[in-house]
């Protein structure tokens, strides 16, 4: 099955007629996803090509559901202009919208957040800040390279993008049947804990790896959940042990103040629940594979 | 960014909320003439604080009542330079003593498990409320706040009941809290705390304190720059910011590059897991490239990381996703030869480490270039521990 994005899955990209846009469309079609469209409403009725292949544009997502039976939408439009981008997914109820806009203020990730619990949370957001998802060999959905791995049956939950990447290429032999860029944001739509559940449901799925960093508590909220509900083997690495207080390190997220939030805390959290915590991310590497090869 | 106290509530002034008169000094002379500026106005006590963007002033020595403009010059002149967890005092705020009945705090922030935001406010408030949150729990509410609906008159009052504020402060203190949640959301803050909020003998609600964070993602709606402090920035990390490189500096001797804040910061760890081997080896800096990778930021990159006089050796991290690594390693062997036609030829170790798309062409790019101060090593893990050895011996003289 995958998780959140299967071969099945149809996408459009909202700020399709941009650079970011284009160029990871046509990047998404050579992974194999289906490309079935993109919205710009300056440029509806147009058509845009992607590597080879002509998509159409429309006004809006809604036109673009009803026009191609999209139910997955990833967002590359500027910051400005995310909040609305958003909100007009969310509105026309599309099943999953992937946020991979940077430098999105917090206020306006928080409305739109608002926004979609308030319309019943019928749309799945991932993101903002995020690298999106990959289900290798079925599909893909915003920026993570397709040819780093293969398809197999482990699910990767991250909060960094090239994180990401280093540890689907260090077990590219053994594979994904999913991997989820979350984003390292403050504030954030689909969070570890809800992929947790959902790898934890999903019978392609065998072990998860939970990658991670300094700041907010998310990884001590996942080790509770793991502890209460998750039965497959979950494999963690936490990145910034050695970050200086009070400084960001690129991620808004990634800050710590004060004493909660540190790296030291959520390995404790973690190993307390009997996850296993790789020192680096070849050893956490190294753990999955273990526990791959021995079933 | 994080502003200081006079900054705070210079801004807390604009949307109406209630903070003491006072004035910023760099000197104690400028102190003196606030405070005689303050007598002449019939108010002789004065309190001179240090700006600094740390807590902890109080229990530091950083702020001192004063009896007139004698005593205020006196007063600041210990307080100007002193050191305060790491931050130097350059300027006071010089302002009127309040007369002090009770001792409140109240904040704004990100609720970040809620995907909202939040208000904590207490009765008990002042230096130790880290304390009482801890200790006493109860007596420190947190409220929820939806951020489609906002904090209304009605909202504030809400919050300063739940925090037990009592009944004489609490059209006060709504009133203050409503306006404090106008400088939250206008000014797109993700903090704005006062501690602390007080109530006066003669019955007013004031902001004793400020603390405000803004967001740097809103800083193409919002003018955030004139709260820009240059002088407090490193000067290797201000030259990193105009080049647009994600730059912080750390305090150890192994320079690092890489792409991707997670996997940059990852490196630092691993470096300093490696580090331990050789006597405690750090990292020397944090500094994230992006995704592009290209020849001129890769220069530049060397060459904010070489010009910490610190650095030993230099680790290059690179894991090529979108961008494939026989680019950044034609990036690489530009860089060097940048630097060198700048007459800044590299003369550290730089140990290099190129996984993901094309790393095979990359390694053999870097190879063919045969520069004899780039090292490639196979794994991350490997990298580390050669750049920290040989920080090691660059330190030893060995």
């Amino acid at each position: 099955m995958a998780i959140f994005l299967t071969a099945q899955s149809r996408v459009i990209v909202q700020g399709i007629t941009g650079s970011e846009g284009r160029k990871h469309g046509a990047r998404m079609i050579a992974a194999g996803t289906k490309v079935v469209g993109g919205t710009n409403p300056r440029k509806a009725g147009q058509t845009v090509d992607l590597g080879g292949s002509s998509v159409p544009v429309f006004g809006t997502v809604g036109e673009a559901m009803a026009q191609t039976g999209a139910d997955v939408s990833v967002v590359f439009v500027p910051p400005a202009g995310t909040k609305d981008a958003v909100i007009e997914a969310v509105d026309a109820a599309i099943p999953l919208v992937i946020v991979i806009t940077e430098g999105i203020p917090v206020h306006d990730t928080a409305e739109f957040w608002a926004h979609a619990c308030s319309r019943s949370n019928s749309t799945r957001i991932v993101g903002p800040n995020c690298p999106g998802v990959a289900s290798p060999g079925k599909s893909n959905a915003g920026i993570i390279p397709a040819d780093i791995t293969t398809e197999g049956r482990i699910g990767l939950v991250s909060k960094s993008g090239t994180l990401t990447y280093q540890m689907m290429y260090e077990l590219r032999d053994i594979g994904f049947s999913t991997a989820v860029g979350i984003g390292g944001d403050p504030i954030i739509g689909t969070t570890h804990i809800d992929c947790l559940e959902a790898f934890q449901a999903d019978d392609e799925t065998d072990a998860i790896v939970m990658i991670g960093e300094i700041g907010g508590d998310a990884e001590e909220r996942a080790a509770a959940y793991v502890e209460a509900n998750v039965t497959k083997p979950v494999v963690a690495y936490v990145a910034g042990f050695t970050a200086p207080e009070g400084k960001t390190m690129g991620h808004a997220g990634a800050i710590i103040s004060g004493s909660a939030g540190t790296a030291q805390a959520k390995k404790e959290a973690l190993e307390k629940v009997g996850v296993k915590v790789g020192r680096t991310p070849s050893e956490t590497a190294r753990l999955v594979s273990e526990i791959m090869r021995s079933r | 960014m994080d502003l200081f106290e006079h900054q705070a509530k210079e801004l807390f002034a604009e949307y109406g909320v209630p903070v003491p008169r006072g004035k910023v000094a760099h000197t104690a002379d400028e102190a003196r003439a606030i405070a005689a500026d303050f007598a002449v106005a019939g108010v002789p006590r004065v309190v001179v604080k240090a700006q600094v963007k740390t807590g902890g002033r109080g229990k530091a020595g950083g702020v001192k009542v004063a009896e007139g403009p004698d005593d205020a010059e006196q007063k600041a002149s210990q307080i100007l330079g002193m050191d305060i967890k790491g931050h130097t005092v350059h300027k006071v705020l010089v302002e009127e003593a309040s007369d002090i009945a009770q001792e409140y705090y109240l904040s704004f922030l990100l609720d970040r498990a809620g995907r909202q935001f939040m208000s904590i406010c207490s009765v008990q408030g002042g230096m130790e409320i880290e304390e009482v949150a801890h200790t006493n729990p109860d007596a420190v509410a947190r409220i929820g706040i939806d951020p489609l609906a906002g904090v209304d008159r009605a909202a504030a009052t809400e919050i300063v009941q739940a925090g037990r504020l009592p009944a004489e402060a609490v059209a006060g203190a709504a009133e203050l809290a409503e306006r404090l949640w106008a400088v939250f959301s206008d000014e797109d803050a993700t903090l704005v705390e006062v501690n602390p909020l007080i109530l006066t003998k003669d019955g007013r609600v004031v902001a004793l304190d400020g603390k405000v964070t803004l967001d740097d993602n809103a800083s193409f709606r919002q003018d955030h720059e004139k709260f820009a402090d240059p002088g407090a920035t490193d000067p290797i990390e201000a030259r990193a910011k105009a080049k647009h490189l994600n730059y912080v500096k750390l305090e150890g001797s192994v320079g690092i590059i890489g792409n991707g804040a997670g996997l940059v910061m990852s490196t630092l760890d691993v470096v300093a897991y490696a580090g331990e081997e050789f006597g405690g080896v750090r990292p020397a800096n944090f500094l994230d490239i992006g995704g592009g990778a290209s020849a001129e930021v890769m220069a530049n990159g060397l060459d904010i990381v070489l010009s910490d006089p610190s650095v030993r050796s230099v680790l290059v991290n690179v894991f090529g996703g979108i961008t494939a690594c026989d680019a950044v390693a034609n990036g690489i062997v530009s860089a060097i030869g940048i630097l060198a036609e700048q007459g800044d030829a590299v003369r550290h170790p730089i140990v290099v480490r190129l996984d993901g798309n094309n790393a095979a062409e990359g390694r053999r790019i870097l190879t063919e270039a045969n520069i004899a101060v780039v090292e490639q090593v196979g794994t991350m893990d490997d990298a580390a521990r050669r750049a920290a050895e040989l920080a090691s011996l660059a330190s030893t003289g060995a």
